[in-house]
């Protein structure tokens, strides 16, 4: 931008320097015009937009404790004999891999806390990039341009189930080591291919010899390289497509409302990198997680007991305990249902599902618009609906892996257990779904009485000629320009079977199921009361504010204090709380 | 040796040693193996009327009135005094009802009740006897083999960490964080609920040792990473990570989100 030297000699002495420096790289590089548009550009604010921060944040943590761990980490499935300092294994015959993880935790200079901090850290990853896609998904923020942001984001959430996978199985320990003969399970009960996918991943037999090394160069290079990769591409495309921003107040479709990158957002995004820093080291040092040396090592003829995986792996398994005892004989070969359908054929659909999610509600809402102002939760019932049809299902999901767990805790019979969550699987996400959306509809029938009507005080009235009404005020303008937010969606009208001169319509079906699909998604939806229905309901506040104001007057005349029994205050009373404590001590 | 060498091709030569082998290696047989069950601590005779009385008391309307079993519980003739200790010493029988499993729970007898009983008990049949404390010294015992021990008999049901584990409806394999060495080795022997038995020849008295030992490095094991949350694994840990740590990342956004206005 500029290529001489600012002759500012009024300036700070930092201020010189700092501009010296600028100007001799921006002299060299032109990066001035780039940062003055770059570090001045406005993102909007809300505690919600600050769940991916989480997620990055997190995953630095992961990256740094995780190349300390490569340090001392060998990924070897070669028999050795421990001799380590954790006494009850010593003389024991285990992998490299497991005895350098005890090496880890019990003889290399903090190296339990950093195990801790990225076992910690990468349940807390997996867990913001979660939330991170729920807010994303209730606020209608994957519409139209984000959509490929979106499925960038469905990556980067699978890529990150993947990372913990691979992850937990690294220290070859007993929990973990079954853990991975599921996974071959899962491997073999593919038609056709499984039994040689399942030799090739393992290297042969089970547990062969390689894939401890294969899930390291998976765990350290593939998979984080990747989800760094996709992290920038995730990055640029909110930087160029700017940062949806909640309705409010002079915030439309075309503007961002908030504070510049510099200084603002850099002073909260740093400060908040601490914070999440200080607590995953506060909660490593504290609380203790995977202690593989209890364990012991793994050998594929010893199981142990409360096998479960990490949480965002748990729903698979809880998936794998609930399926029944299904099998096909096809040709003399065996077709295990029991596995293939939770193992492969929901995660399957479910991601499929989510990645395509924003291409379907398009379809089905014929919305072909640019949305960068959020849809609150309530106004997309449909949408909210489904959301958290798929908590519940989660949930239930992971209660069932966590099944032996809950039959001790509480003393229950684990067939029960197992019985009681199928029937769940089944009943309670739709019923979610019902009740999230009747609550979403009820709350619009709120705000369109809040619109027309204004708020409920909660002050009774009673009028001269007996009747009581309850004073109703005007909204703030905060909270109109919020409620007033909501997007009307039309439902698509149906099609016709043939035009008037009778020609056959080629796309009637199409068109019918479309119809039908945008009437459950906007059927039910109140719609927002039109301007002049508004104008009344704001001349009957202002009716009510009128009959109500002789009541104010005296309000303000008096002040209500609770000192003198809650009456009325009247003149000559102290009036402050000072006031009141002195008149107390002069009485005594 | 005349003798021996003028006989040995007559005919009932062969017969003769067939017995004199099968004598020797069954004979010897059995003095190696039946030692140990077969030694029932016999009581006084008083003790062991003592015990009739408490089982008439306190277990014949279930176990009969001579321990003969009913359709309420089984029968004790044989289950020996190491079954009897474990059952009351742990609180376990008398039942206070009817379920899936006998929980432990306070017990309601003295050593001295408990003695009678396990010696009356003892004396309707041979059975596996109240281990000595000589069996119970697993001071020397390895505690490293003591854990592949572990996790190939014991964890399965138990859990690697010993904190016990679900079984099908309703049973369970109870946590050993808090048994005795007394208690786990009368287990061994006698496999009570659900438990099989591990008897000495299946696995001996110095294994047994080495399982004690590893129970109790499980128990004394001090939790070097922190809190240890039970040790019952990553639900447990992922539920306190959503319930405690993640309540506290959100609170902190919040907090620095409210900071805007």
């Amino acid at each position: 931008m500029s290529t001489t030297t600012p002759a500012n000699t009024g300036a700070h002495p930092v201020e010189q320097v700092g501009g010296q420096a600028a100007t001799f790289v921006d002299q060299r590089l032109g990066s001035n015009r780039f940062l003055k548009r770059n570090l001045s550009k406005v993102f909007p604010e809300h505690w919600s937009f600050m769940l991916g921060e989480i997620a990055l944040y997190s995953f630095i943590v992961v990256l740094l404790t995780g190349t300390y761990l490569t340090l001392f980490y060998k990924p070897s499935m070669a028999e050795v004999i421990y001799n380590g300092s954790y006494v009850p294994l010593q003389g024991i015959y285990m992998s490299e891999a497991y005895a350098s993880t005890l090496n880890i935790s019990f003889d290399i200079r903090g190296g339990l806390l950093i195990r801790q901090m990225h076992h910690w850290s990468a349940l807390i990853f997996v867990a913001a990039v979660a939330v991170h896609m729920f807010r994303v998904f209730f606020t209608g923020a994957f519409r139209k341009p984000r959509e490929f942001n979106w499925i960038v984001g469905v990556a980067l959430t699978t890529l990150a189930l993947a990372a913990g996978f691979t992850g937990y199985s690294l220290p070859d320990d007993l929990l973990s080591g079954t853990g991975l003969q599921i996974i071959r399970g899962i491997l073999q009960a593919i038609p056709l291919i499984g039994t040689w996918l399942a030799f090739f991943v393992f290297g042969g037999e089970y547990p062969g010899g390689d894939i401890i090394s294969r899930l390291y160069s998976a765990h350290i290079l593939l998979v984080p390289g990747l989800i760094l990769a996709l992290v920038t591409v995730h990055l640029i495309m909110v930087w160029t497509q700017k940062h949806t921003q909640f309705p409010g107040p002079g915030r439309t479709n075309n503007n961002v409302v908030g504070y510049s990158l510099l200084p603002i957002y850099m002073a909260k995004a740093g400060g908040f990198f601490f914070i999440v820093f200080g607590i995953i080291a506060l909660l490593s040092g504290l609380v203790n997680i995977n202690p593989v040396w209890i364990f012991g090592p793994y050998t594929p003829d010893q199981v142990t007991a409360g096998t479960q995986p990490d949480w965002y792996i748990g729903w698979l398994d809880g998936a794998l305990r609930l399926m029944p005892n299904l099998e096909t004989v096809l040709l003399g070969y065996t077709i295990s249902w029991n596995i293939l359908i939770p193992g492969v054929i929901i995660p399957g659909i479910l991601f499929t599902g989510l990645a395509l999610y924003p291409f379907l509600e398009a379809w089905a809402t014929g919305d072909k618009r640019e949305h960068h102002l959020l849809d609150r939760p309530r106004n997309a019932p449909v949408r909210t609906g489904i959301g958290v049809m798929a908590i519940v299902f989660y949930g239930i999901l992971w209660m069932a892996g966590g099944n032996d767990l809950v039959a001790t805790a509480f003393d229950l019979s684990i067939n029960a257990i197992s019985r009681t969550l199928q029937v769940l699987l089944i009943v309670a996400p739709p019923l979610a779904f019902i009740i999230t959306k009747r609550t979403c509809l009820s709350l619009q029938r709120r705000d369109r009485d809040k619109l027309l009507h204004g708020y409920e005080s909660g002050r009774v009235l009673r009028l001269p000629h007996g009747e009581f009404i309850e004073v109703h005020q005007a909204l703030n303008e905060k909270e109109l320009a919020v409620i007033s937010s909501k997007p009307d969606h039309p439902v698509l009208p149906a099609p016709q079977k043939a035009d008037i001169d009778g020609v056959r319509n080629p796309n009637y079906r199409k068109d019918m199921l479309r119809h039908k699909v945008s009437a459950f998604f906007y059927g039910d939806n109140i719609p927002k009361p039109s301007a002049a229905e508004i104008e009344a309901g704001q001349h009957h506040a202002e009716e009510q504010a009128a009959i109500e104001a002789p009541l104010h007057e005296y309000e303000e005349r008096d002040v209500i204090y609770n000192a003198h029994g809650g009456v009325l205050h009247h003149p000559g009373m102290p009036k402050t709380n000072a006031e009141q404590a002195a008149e107390q001590e002069s009485r005594t | 040796m005349k003798f021996l060498s003028h006989r040995r091709r007559k005919p009932w030569v062969a017969t003769a040693l067939l017995a004199m082998a099968l004598l020797v290696v069954g004979g010897g047989y059995a003095a190696v193996s039946s030692t140990a069950p077969a030694e029932a601590a016999m009581g006084s005779q008083t003790q062991v009327e003592e015990g009739k009385r408490l089982f008439l008391e306190g277990c014949s309307s279930c176990h009969g009135l001579e321990a003969q079993g009913s359709m309420n519980g089984p029968s004790l003739i044989g289950v020996g005094a190491a079954s009897v200790h474990f059952q009351v010493a742990t609180g376990r029988m008398p039942m206070s009802a009817p379920g899936a499993q006998a929980p432990a729970k306070e017990v309601i007898y003295t050593e001295d009740e408990i003695a009678a009983m396990s010696a009356w008990v003892a004396s309707l049949a041979p059975g596996p006897a109240i281990p000595t404390a000589e069996q119970l010294d697993f001071a020397d015992a390895d505690v490293a083999e003591g854990g592949v021990l572990f996790r190939i008999n014991c964890a399965q049901c138990h859990q690697a960490a010993g904190g016990g584990g679900a079984l099908t409806d309703g049973k369970y394999a109870p946590s050993l964080m808090n048994a005795t060495p007394q208690e786990i080795y009368e287990a061994m022997l006698t496999g009570p609920q659900n438990m099989p038995i591990f008897s000495d020849e299946t696995l001996p008295v110095a294994e047994k040792q080495q399982i004690l030992a590893y129970i109790d490095a499980l128990q004394q094991a001090p939790s070097p990473g922190g809190l240890s949350l039970g040790r019952l694994g990553p639900v447990v840990e992922g539920l306190f990570m959503w319930t405690a740590v993640f309540a506290a990342l959100i609170a902190a956004a919040v907090w620095i989100g409210i900071k805007a206005r």
